[in-house]
């Protein structure tokens, strides 16, 4: 069976580009067909924006990557229209267990929060979501949108100028030059791109190293999250197992520092320690094994004028808490709209500013997330260890220490309190969680609908027990009649009522208890201007 | 928050004293090391706020200094 990282999805066909006399210019190029360069280019492409998108590669990538994915990002795929299929085939878990030693020391079940319509996470190779990705930028292609995969099409200079970006594209059939007024790059954590600017990339380097096996099993195993801490498979280390679709499980040991990598990944040196750590009873097959080590770090700035870094591009964190994909698409959630705007000519460049100001916030929140974890799950010092171990200890017996065990914190998004483009909190009574610089939390409506499918792409204004005034070119959702509890406890709180404008990006831009169609115009403008 | 108490607040203090020394009799060093961190994330469980919980911490870096 030919599986679908083994077949070209977007094999090299020659563009009409390669044969013009003078350079293309394109509004937007994104360097990177990965999750995060899809979803810029789907975004753009969905909000009617040219976009090129240039891969080295033909096809969704192998392996074992992201795949764990969040609540928020399941909301932003459903405003690029590929949701519902994530959620179909993903695997929903919500028990965990915890292991200490040779002993289970508690579970725990994750009761997510009810009035979502989309569940807090799901666990999914990220091939199958290239691919769900790729499908949907077919349907658009399909449907006219001017979005254009370029497939073995390798970036290999990058020359900025003040007002746009010349590259060079190497090809099967040799190389040719494109000019962009935009060049977002979401080439990975070696970003070519970044190289070739020769901008800088610092952090923190972390010495363990730990083995990845995806291995398909018959086993009855329930879909469960199990995590083990120094156990008798993998003494003074890690190990977590956790589902996949297909009947493929994700095994992660942690193998320490300074390691025989070859000798590590031998099929047979993997599959002697999964039997000990499955049992000898249980088959299984091997089907990706590899071994990793990580980075937590950023760049300065992820944007050197007409070049605009996002995703692992901008930022890499250890994979604890899954905040590597997940972040990488709200990066360009957060973008794109902005993008738009500046292209349309209605928004100045400076309002690009505010990207830098608020990913660069979110990425340090996920670096210093993941590097909480990762001090509790790989202790640097015998003084750490006894810490932790003591916390495990404790765990078993009181449930006041299983808040401090960390495997992992839940990715969330991030709340731009001090973002330049925020606008006023005027509703002293509301709900802390939907202050401005907040993302949407969904809730159920009257009509059965959800909150953030009415949201679309725009600016939008949404009145509970107020009227939204009319402004032209904002749309107006309408909660319809009822209030729901939910939409209650996490709109309007204490507030007898309450108006909010809401950014593309399904963030609140500013809230008021009520307000007039000029004070909503002028912070609509203010917030468009970049704060 | 509460102030952090400075001033002597343990009554029968020697009573107290016996008690730790005791909790750590014939224990080899990591074990009675172990239970120091335990019964620090007992205390500071029941202490609860994070600022308390950073004064006792500058208090006690400041009298080993």
């Amino acid at each position: 069976m030919t599986r679908i990282f083994e077949t070209p999805l977007y094999p090299y066909a020659r563009s009409r580009d390669q044969d013009a006399q003078a350079t293309i210019r394109h509004p937007v190029i994104v360097a990177g067909a990965g999750p995060v360069g899809l979803a810029a280019a789907i975004d753009l492409a969905q909000q009617g924006v040219p976009v090129v998108v240039l891969d080295e590669n033909d096809r969704v990538s192998h392996g074992s990557r992201a795949i764990c994915f969040s609540k928020r990002t399941l909301e932003i795929a459903d405003r690029l229209g590929f949701g519902e299929q994530l959620v179909q085939k993903g695997v929903r878990w919500n028990l965990g267990k915890v292991f200490f030693g040779d002993r289970k020391v508690y579970e725990f079940n994750l009761l997510p929060e009810e009035g979502h319509r989309r569940p807090a996470f799901i666990n999914l190779q990220q091939y199958h979501l290239e691919h769900d990705m790729v499908s949907r930028l077919r349907q658009l292609q399909a449907a006219g949108a001017p979005i254009d995969l370029r497939g073995r099409n390798r970036v290999t200079a990058v020359v900025p100028h003040p007002d746009h970006v010349v590259l060079t594209i190497e090809t099967p059939e040799g190389p040719y030059a494109l000019e962009a007024d935009w060049l977002i790059a979401c080439d990975g954590a070696g970003s070519p791109v970044r190289e070739m600017l020769g901008m800088g990339f610092t952090g923190r380097v972390f010495e363990d190293n730990f083995l990845i096996a995806d291995v398909t099993m018959q086993a009855d195993f329930p879909t469960e999250r199990w995590f083990w801490f120094d156990p008798p498979f993998n003494p003074g280390q890690s190990a977590l197992l956790h589902k996949q679709p297909d009947g493929i499980w994700r095994i992660d040991l942690q193998l320490g520092q300074s390691i025989d990598r070859t000798r590590e990944t031998e099929p047979e040196r993997v599959k002697a320690r999964l039997r000990q750590m499955l049992g000898p009873e249980v088959d299984f097959e091997l089907e990706w094994v590899s071994i990793y080590s990580f980075q937590c770090r950023r760049m300065e700035r992820f944007r050197e004028g007409r070049v605009i870094f996002a995703g692992d591009a901008a930022h890499q964190v250890s994979p604890f808490g899954a905040r590597g994909a997940n972040s990488g698409l709200q990066d360009t959630d957060n973008l794109c709209w902005k993008i738009k705007l500046v292209l349309d000519g209605t928004a100045p460049e400076t309002l690009l500013d505010s990207y830098t100001a608020e990913r660069i916030q979110a990425a340090d929140e996920n670096i210093l997330n993941s590097t909480r974890s990762t001090d509790f799950i790989a202790p640097k010092s015998a003084n750490s260890r006894m810490f932790r171990d003591a916390v495990l200890d404790l765990s078993a017996a009181y449930p006041f220490a299983r808040p401090l065990v960390n495997s992992g914190r839940l990715s969330l998004p991030c709340t731009h309190d001090d973002s330049p483009i925020n606008g006023p909190d005027g509703l002293a009574d509301g709900p802390s969680r939907t202050r401005p610089g907040s993302a949407c939390p969904d809730a159920p409506l009257a009509s059965g609908d959800y909150l953030l499918d009415q949201l679309g792409n725009g600016f939008t204004l949404m009145g509970l027990a107020t009227d939204a005034p009319g402004i032209s070119g904002l749309r107006v959702v309408d909660p319809g009649g009822r209030i729901t509890p939910e939409l209650r406890a996490r709109y309007l709180g204490d507030a007898s009522s309450a108006l909010y404008l809401i950014r593309p990006d399904q963030h609140v831009a500013a809230r008021w208890s009520t307000a007039d169609g000029a004070t909503v115009e002028a912070t609509l403008a203010r917030v468009k201007a970049g704060g | 928050m509460t102030d952090l108490v400075l001033e002597p607040n343990i009554d029968r203090p020697d009573d107290l004293y016996a008690d730790l020394l005791e909790a750590h009799e014939g224990l080899d060093e990591a074990a009675s090391a172990a239970l120091n961190a335990r019964l620090i994330l007992v205390l500071a469980n029941h202490v609860g706020d994070r600022e308390l919980f950073r004064a006792a911490l500058a208090a006690a870096r400041n009298a080993g200094s």
